[in-house]
């Protein structure tokens, strides 16, 4: 057995063992806790298997951006948590137990039944790496061969953004979300707030630069750029905005708005929606993943943020 | 030479670190045994894969992954700690 294949089996068993503990933990709080490492190690796998892109990603959202959301609703959910004692009926147990072992079965049968030769359109997307430019396949896939997809994930950003802010009572409407962290100046948390942010939004900007050409791309960066702000927000440097304010908005629609255009543009002089004139198909994409960065980065710090809960002016 | 010097050497603080996590009996105890020895041996493992790094510029991105972990994870404890002292230790 080499050692590479030694490591991959080691790993693959450490996050089946993650996985069962995180469902068998009896505290929301563990499981999370649980999750989140279990994303971190699920992040590993992509590294292992080339995909780097894929692993940021996973890295970023599956273990950062998911976790912390969990956390908090698993603070939320503390005082309302079933204790122990409370379990459900055996009936309910044994259905659930029944309905897991079935889907497990399926998907058992599913990977068993792959064909050897898995169909795959990775060198078609390879062969036509020139029409845009860019080195990085998985960006070419993402801004060009499968542009509407991505198009319209970001819309569904948006919509779970409406859906937190749709959470806030009335008289708050357009205030500012989630609690006024207290600052403490001299405190550890305001000196990472204060360090941190100069090296993360540099980084967050490079790694969007780099992903023309190598893994990184809008995603990755501005999931770092949103930890940064909110990283600010928590040491009390500096307050979350209101969620009426306008430029805020405009940051939130700046990248699905400037893919639109580029779209539209794209039907309007001849070929048809969303595609690129090859002259400019680099610059085109940059100015897209450059808006969507920021809207990015905007949308998942308000997401952390949480519904508007203080009135504008308190 | 160096690699295999450094790299066993950070196997054993890691390993320190870890059986300090599971054996110290409080919080800040095993806070103090996991950020010690895990700085050293990332620390060590970095030196050890230097010479393996793509260029100048593929070093020192290693050395800066060093220095950011060495600083959230000092200020991370420090956070942890003073939550122990203000909310006392549970368990």
């Amino acid at each position: 057995m080499t050692t590479a294949l030694m490591f991959d089996v080691g790993l693959a068993m450490l996050i089946v063992a993650v996985a069962s503990w995180t469902t068998a933990a009896r505290e929301a709080f563990a499981a999370v806790i649980g999750f989140v490492v279990y994303g971190l190690l699920l992040a590993l796998v992509w590294v292992r298997l080339d995909a780097v892109d894929v692993a940021l990603t996973e890295a970023a959202i599956g273990g950062g951006l998911t976790g912390t959301l969990l956390l908090g609703a698993a603070a939320r959910l503390r005082a309302s948590e079933v204790p122990a004692s409370e379990r459900p009926g055996a009936m309910l147990r044994f259905a659930a137990a029944l309905l897991s072992a079935a889907v497990t079965a399926a998907l058992t049968t599913a990977v068993l039944l792959l064909p050897d030769d898995t169909p795959t359109l990775a060198q078609p997307a390879a062969d036509k790496a020139a029409a845009t430019g860019l080195g990085n396949p998985v960006t070419n896939v993402l801004m060009a061969f499968r542009a509407m997809d991505t198009l319209l994930e970001k819309v569904v950003l948006l919509l779970a953004l409406v859906g937190v802010w749709s959470l806030a009572v009335d008289h708050v409407w357009g205030g500012r979300p989630g609690p006024r962290y207290p600052v403490e100046p001299h405190g550890a948390l305001a000196f990472l707030a204060r360090l941190l942010p100069p090296v993360g939004i540099v980084v967050g900007i490079y790694i969007l630069w780099v992903g023309a050409d190598h893994p990184g791309g809008a995603f990755q960066g501005g999931t770092i750029l949103a930890a940064m702000w909110v990283l600010v927000m928590m040491a009390g440097l500096s307050d979350a905005p209101p969620v009426g304010n306008r430029l805020l908005r405009l940051a939130l629609l700046a990248g699905p708005a400037v893919f639109l255009i580029v779209g539209l543009g794209g039907l309007g002089l001849g070929e048809a929606f969303l595609a690129y004139p090859v002259a400019y198909a680099k610059p085109l994409i940059l100015a897209i993943e450059f808006a969507m960065t920021l809207t990015i980065g905007a949308t998942l710090g308000l997401l952390l943020a949480g519904p508007p809960k203080r009135r504008v002016g308190r | 030479m160096l690699t295999v010097v450094a790299v066993t050497a950070a196997c054993f603080f890691f390993l320190a670190g870890t059986v300090g996590l599971l054996r110290f009996p409080d919080t800040l105890t095993r806070l103090h045994a996991l950020t010690k020895a895990d700085n050293l041996g990332l620390g060590l493992v970095v030196l050890g894969l230097l010479p393996y790094a793509q260029g100048l510029l593929g070093s020192l991105k290693m050395i800066a992954v060093w220095l950011l972990v060495l600083m959230s994870s000092a200020i991370i404890s420090q956070l942890i700690a003073s939550v122990v002292r203000r909310e006392g230790p549970q368990a």
